[in-house]
């Protein structure tokens, strides 16, 4: 019985890792990543995107991009109308390849970062936003 | 060699096996009627350090009544797991008696009749007999509120919290942190917070115009116990603008921040840190995903989410505290830190059964003068609950509180629909038992109860139950808000909560005319607690109290049975 306890709280804790939430891209955003990459593929690797889980105002919702090694970085909001939101570029003297601003979202959806490395790959971040219309917290 | 981990999973199976956690001897003592102080506080002092944990309170002074939600449902990883168990399940599963004062505590069956049995719970002279008996065992064992302590009764309503500060002052806590409170209003909250006698903690505080964290809330603090140096780390609630008003705290802004927290533990412990305690409102399934993405914590103290656990839950080499809320519950977690790390631990999660803990006098008095003034208003009885009419409200989806709550909404305000918002605060009513004004206010009061009467579309009203049934049905616990579903009275719907957004909520029916809600057409909808500002209305507790106050006989409410859930 006490081992059947502890059994449940591993498998729950175990149990934890959830599958990251698939990119939904619109046409629009196709074309973006397109247009940036020229069809390369694209990997995972040396960029991070930080951003909240729910924007507190979708209105302004502050996000930040970082690489170590990246030459320049496209920043969409994939569920915009208009999905570009920047594009940063860093020349190799840059001291820091980081970069934070506010972005406006019509609703929930996948923010992505795509980073164009040094040695001229491709690496890409998301992160769900969720926009919501406001609850009640306990 | 043996691992920390091992330890702290020996720690954990010495609880359960040897009754430990101090819940193993319910049933025994119940059948030996022979519940008392003593063998409620009995405690084996452990290692070198002791944490005492409250969370939750919501300005309940008194003891009071409150019942455990019998439906408390798990999505995704969490389908299943510990805090998502109720009933006989939850008995079964920690070893609990049946009708034992344990199955009171800490589950909902038989509440009616447990109650004439064991009582009130909670009172905060009470918790202050416990602090007093923790440090006597040992002087400097930290006391930790996890927030959700200046909100929720009438005297705190009318003192802006000045009441519960008062009181929570002589309990002489160490440090704290935030939800409710910033429904005062970021000035009322700044005035109190700047003369507090004690640590105002918050990581994920941060001022929104500069998106910095916010002077006002340090991030953490050290505290030398036992000779061990220890660090508090602060986590408010995440979604604080979104759940509640931000409109009445715009220069504040929150979210997890689960990096700033690794940044954070990395600082502590480099500052040389030998035990890591996250005082928490993040709520337990945001916790325990926290617990496994940033490393380093010891001990996570969990609010937000009221639920209360016998045992700790371990996510590798964290351990999970949940102390219940109302006052219900105290957790004391004693520590084994040695060499610089946490090295196994003992736990108890002590609930405060009012009859059983004698009041702490000094306290007594201190919760007496903040009532007095008041003390007419508080006691005049409204109504009275029918002989099989529990009043209470916890609960994924309806309790009968809100019913009455909805009922209230419907007749007084002429409305089609009512929207009840899904708090988990707010303490029980047993059945054939004086309802006053006091008890109005416990389950009504806020800084924004407008009770409100609008037009929505069909349409709009399912997106609101979609978006509200997100908050908590969403498989990945960061994107969950905490609380409950939203209630609704005059209302019908399905739900399969393991369906996405905007497909959960299907077969939305009017009740009184049993049609399917069109989409395109216009309701009448009342309901209260809108995050919107400028919203109108009378106050709800007048609402209520009115409604209450018109009903010939005692209150009896039909059974709901309007919510048909699936997937659970």
């Amino acid at each position: 019985m006490e081992m059947t306890r502890r059994d449940v709280m591993a498998a729950g804790a175990g149990a934890l890792l959830i599958a990251g939430l698939p990119v939904r891209v619109s046409a629009a955003t196709e074309d973006a990543i397109a247009a940036f990459t020229g069809g390369a593929e694209i990997g995972s690797g040396d960029i991070s995107l930080t951003a909240p889980e729910i924007a507190e105002n979708g209105n302004t919702v502050p996000i930040e991009v970082s690489s170590d090694t990246a030459a320049s970085i496209l920043v969409l909001a994939t569920g915009n109308p208009t999905p570009g939101v920047a594009q940063f570029n860093f020349g190799p003297g840059a001291a820091s390849r980081a970069a934070s601003t506010r972005i406006r979202l019509a609703g929930t959806q996948d923010v992505v970062a795509i980073a164009k490395l040094e040695d001229g790959s491709f690496v890409q971040a998301s992160s769900t936003v969720k926009v919501t219309i406001g609850g009640c917290g306990g | 060699m043996i691992s920390r981990r091992d330890f702290l999973q020996t720690s954990m199976a010495a609880a359960a096996l040897y009754g430990g956690s101090g819940f193993g001897n319910w049933g025994r003592l119940a059948a030996q009627q022979a519940l008392t102080q003593d063998k409620l506080l009995e405690f084996d002092t452990f290692g070198n350090v002791s944490l005492v944990h409250i969370t939750d309170i919501h300005a309940q002074l008194k003891p009071i009544y409150f019942r455990e939600p019998s439906v408390n449902i798990g999505v995704g990883g969490n389908k299943g797991a510990v805090p998502h168990v109720t009933g006989a399940d939850f008995r079964k599963l920690y070893g609990i008696d049946d009708g034992s004062p344990s199955a009171y505590a800490l589950t909902s069956d038989d509440f009616n009749a447990l109650a004439k049995g064991y009582g009130r719970v909670g009172g905060l002279d009470r918790v202050a007999t416990v602090i007093n008996s923790i440090r006597a065992d040992r002087p400097d064992a930290l006391l930790l509120d996890g927030g959700d302590t200046w909100h929720g009764s009438y005297t705190c309503h009318h003192t802006q919290g000045q009441d519960m500060v008062n009181v929570m002052n002589a309990l002489k806590p160490d440090a704290m942190t935030f939800h409710w409170e910033f429904t005062l209003g970021s000035d009322r909250v700044n005035e109190i917070v700047e003369g507090l006698p004690f640590a105002a903690l918050g990581q994920n505080i941060f001022d929104a115009e500069w998106d910095e964290p916010a002077e006002l809330f340090p991030p953490y603090k050290f505290f030398e116990r036992g000779g061990v140096k220890i660090a508090v780390i602060g986590q408010a609630f995440p979604y604080m603008p979104i759940a509640n008003p931000g409109w009445m705290f715009p220069e504040y802004s929150f979210g997890i921040r689960d990096e700033r927290m690794q940044e954070m533990v990395d600082q502590v412990r480099a500052e040389g840190a030998e035990l890591v305690v996250c005082l928490s409102h993040n709520g337990f399934d945001v916790d325990k995903q926290m617990a496994g993405k940033v490393k380093g914590i010891d001990v996570i103290l969990s609010g937000h989410t009221h639920d209360a656990l016998p045992e700790p839950v371990l996510v590798e080499e964290t351990i999970i505290v949940a102390s219940g809320s109302n006052g219900k519950f105290v957790s004391r977690v004693d520590l084994d830190v040695r060499d610089g790390r946490m090295m196994g631990f003992r736990h108890k999660l002590i609930p405060i059964f009012s009859d059983v803990i004698t009041p702490d006098a000094e306290v007594t008095k201190v919760i007496d003068a903040q009532r007095a003034p008041y003390a007419d208003k508080l006691a005049e009885v409204i109504g009275q609950t029918a002989d099989d009419q529990v009043l209470y409200r916890r609960g994924n989806f309806n309790g009968t509180w809100d019913d009455l709550i909805c009922d209230a909404l419907i007749s007084e305000r002429e409305a089609d629909i009512a929207l009840s918002p899904g708090v988990r605060w707010g303490p029980s009513i047993p059945a054939g038992h004086d309802i006053t004004r006091e008890d109005i206010w416990n389950v009504t009061s806020m800084s924004y109860g407008e009770a409100y009467r609008t037009e929505m579309t069909g349409e709009f009203l399912h997106v609101v139950l979609e978006d509200v049934a997100d908050n908590l049905f969403n498989p990945d616990p960061y994107y969950q808000q905490g609380g409950d579903m939203v209630r609704v009275g005059g209302l019908g719907y399905r739900i399969d909560v393991t369906k996405p957004q905007g497909e959960r909520i299907t077969e939305m029916t009017l009740l009184k005319t049993g049609e399917a809600i069109d989409a395109s057409k216009t309701y009448q909808i009342a309901g209260w607690a809108s995050v919107n500002e400028g919203t109108e209305g009378p106050p709800i507790w007048d609402v209520v109290e009115a409604h209450i106050a018109k009903q010939e006989g005692p209150i009896s409410l039909d059974p709901n049975n309007s919510v048909t859930v699936v997937g659970a």
